[in-house]
């Protein structure tokens, strides 16, 4: 991907991800419009799918986490178990859960929507897990290299040559700092 | 002078030159990540957790009180300058700092918020001296009963001040009380939620969740986000604030002085609100409350000594009753469990030179970022105009070779990385990270004190009200619990939102 499309691709942005123009208006703002202002260029809610299936997910894993502490054994209030507290704070979870499936039926204002900048976020945690990977078998220069390049090239924009550069700078800084200066015992290649 | 003694004793421990060198060193780092737009004060604290491995106690918590305070200055400095607010307790700020770096005011707001904020500190460093040890030696009675209560109370707090749903940060509240629980019973030795794991046995450590809920979300959460902002920081130039800035602003500093230490107090999310009391009272007592929102240096003299008053007097309830009143306070309680120390009421009696040490240690630190901060101004606006495009995989670096450093493992790293696609989700759909890290870190001391409550009350949850101060404390936590549930079916209809409020303000202005 060459730069051009990446300026074509933000180019395609929607709305609401664009940067205001840096008009004199602002200057006029009170703090409630600009409260205001901040309010409508948030991101939109998360919605009620989301809310529906993150309380969901919740409910499921504290159903799954009460049966377990059942089977560690509940004993009584005088001599608690090992399954006790567990299954007090897994029952909390799940009342909360099916509260909240109700109460944000309608979505709230809570959250935010995923759009198609999420996807930066999750190459970027591709990423770090590539990394964690990699660290154990070639040391982290080159990981590292990689992700400065990956982050600084498609998920930051800049041009080939100054990521290029910088993530050889980076990288090397952090050489300097982590293995030469403080002499840790990360996984290193050279 | 028995009450001075090791309070002065604490000086000698602050003037060792280690401690003094990793103060400076915690000061000038929390300013510079604290500038970063994104990071605040518990996610920079949460990313350099591991420079504390390796340093006494003392040395790291000053370091980290360092980095606390140099943070919420480096918010300050985004507020004013990029209109971007570091932190929520900068929020305020915003709407005069900007206005005057506007006006080619830049440096007058950050020179009398450095000044408010130094002020701020000291005089909340001044109260706690005094309060601190009655508030300890009142809680010295204190049974597992009242820790229960307390913890319990504490943990409702944060979770019912933070922003977003309630609900939804009580259930982050118990999934942090849950994954506490994972590992062995203390009580009874059974191995819980471990799956045969041998690197759950001991539970999971603080640091991996502290640092990828806080860190390695925010980073994940900002690649997608920081799209949204591209300004460019603006000149700043006569940093010093004249005479007749600081006659204007001295009143409100003072204000906010006091305000900001009384609401530090409190649990939950004491410095944003005392930020914002501060500006309400400010543009209150103000004889032309019309100049506030255009510049006006009290509207950035008053909210920014309110909060820094407030970030260190919400070290009390931490340093005397081992309750912390915020995220922030959640991981430099953490940070102290992993030195050995656990805060309480037996702190000061115990270990004087710590308690004094560390608090002794805050003097120092803000006189350092009143020297450090003014002269620095241009070299933060300089790393403000660092594109976030390289600082991104800088700071993912710094989280992730931090992560390994602190016990040469792996599995901690890949922890870290999945704690971060946690928080990332967490924050997408809506739930804090903050109150899941608080109740973390409190799980244990909570339950082992309502199992050792139980075993001295025969089993009979009633025992807990018999008791004066653990009954209070539960009446209070009823009252905070079911309060907003009544509240929010009242306000159903009202929207709460500034937009609505801006709305209702216009037609007030226009009838």
């Amino acid at each position: 991907m060459d730069a051009k499309k990446v300026e074509d691709k933000q180019g395609k942005m929607p709305a609401a991800l664009e940067v205001p123009p840096n008009t004199d208006e602002e200057e006029t703002l009170t703090p409630e419009e600009l409260a205001a202002q901040w309010e409508a260029e948030a991101p939109d809610p998360a919605g009620p799918i989301a809310n529906l299936f993150s309380s969901l997910v919740v409910l499921a894993l504290s159903i799954i986490g009460m049966v377990i502490s059942i089977g560690l054994g509940l004993g009584t209030p005088a001599a608690p178990a090992a399954g006790m507290w567990p299954f007090i704070i897994t029952l909390i979870a799940a009342v909360m859960s099916v509260v909240q499936i109700i109460v944000g039926r309608a979505g709230g204002k809570d959250g935010e929507k995923f759009s198609s900048m999420s996807w930066y976020a999750v190459i970027g945690f591709a990423t770090l897990i590539l990394m964690v990977v990699l660290m154990p078998l070639v040391g982290f220069e080159i990981p590292s290299l990689l992700l400065c390049f990956v982050w600084m090239r498609w998920l930051g924009g800049e041009r080939w040559r100054s990521a290029t550069i910088y993530s050889i700078l980076i990288v090397g800084a952090f050489y300097a700092i982590f293995i030469a200066a403080l002499g840790t015992t990360i996984p290193r290649l050279f | 002078m028995e009450f001075f003694g090791p309070v002065l004793d604490g000086f000698n421990v602050v003037l060792d030159p280690t401690n003094l060198l990793y103060c400076l060193l915690g000061v000038v780092v929390g300013m510079l990540i604290g500038v970063l737009p994104g990071l605040g004060p518990a996610a920079t604290i949460a990313i350099l957790l591991p420079m504390t491995y390796g340093v006494e106690p003392v040395t790291a918590i000053i370091m980290l009180a360092g980095i606390f305070y140099g943070a919420q200055y480096g918010g300050t400095i985004t507020s004013v300058l990029l209109r971007l607010p570091g932190e929520a307790s900068s929020v305020v700020t915003v709407f005069d700092g900007y206005v005057m770096a506007k006006q080619g005011r830049a440096g007058t707001a950050l020179g009398i918020a450095a000044i408010g904020s130094f002020f701020g500190a000291t005089v909340s460093i001044i109260g706690l001296t005094f309060l601190a040890p009655l508030v300890a030696s009142f809680a010295l009675d204190f049974g597992p009963p009242e820790y229960t209560a307390l913890a319990m109370l504490g943990i409702l707090l944060v979770a019912t001040i933070s922003g977003g749903t309630k609900i939804k940060a009580i259930i982050a509240a118990a999934v942090g009380l849950f994954l506490a629980t994972v590992g062995r019973d203390g009580f009874t030795g059974a191995e819980r939620f471990t799956f045969g794991n041998l690197s759950l046995a001991d539970g999971i450590d603080f640091v991996p969740i502290a640092m990828g809920l806080f860190g390695v979300g925010e980073i994940l959460y900002n690649l997608e986000e920081r799209h949204r902002v591209a300004t460019a920081p603006m000149k700043v130039s006569n940093v010093w604030p004249k005479g007749k800035d600081i006659k204007e602003a001295s009143g409100a500093i003072g204000r906010g002085s006091v305000l900001g230490f009384f609401l530090g107090i409190l649990p939950g999310g004491g410095a944003t609100i005392a930020s914002l009391a501060s500006y309400a009272m400010e543009k209150k007592t103000a004889k032309d409350p019309s100049r506030f929102g255009k510049g006006a240096i009290e509207g950035v003299a008053g909210p920014e000594s309110a909060n820094n008053a407030a970030a260190t007097s919400s070290f009390i309830p931490l340093l005397t009753l081992g309750i912390p009143a915020n995220a922030t306070m959640a991981i430099i309680f953490g940070a102290l469990l992993i030195q050995g120390i656990t805060p309480g009421p037996q702190l000061i009696s115990n270990d004087p030179e710590l308690f004094w040490g560390v608090v002794n240690s805050m003097y120092i630190g803000n006189i350092l970022l009143l020297i450090m901060s003014i002269p620095l101004i241009g070299v933060f606006v300089r790393i403000l105009r660092i594109r976030a495009a390289i600082l991104a995989p800088i700071t993912a670096l710094i989280t992730m070779l931090g992560a390994y450093t602190i016990r040469n493992s792996m599995f901690d790293v890949l922890l870290v990385v999945i704690f971060g696609a946690i928080g990332y989700l967490m924050k997408k759909f809506g739930f804090e990270p903050g109150p899941l890290v608080l109740a973390f870190v409190l799980g244990s001391l909570l339950e082992s004190n309502l199992r050792r409550s139980l075993l001295v009350l025969e089993g009979d949850p009633t025992g807990f009200f018999t008791r004066p101060i653990s009954a209070t404390l539960l009446v209070l936590f009823v009252v905070v619990a079911v309060w907003p549930m009544i509240k929010s079916v009242i306000d159903k209809r009202k929207s709460g939102s500034l937009a609505a409020l801006a709305t209702q303000e216009k037609e007030k202005e226009n009838a």
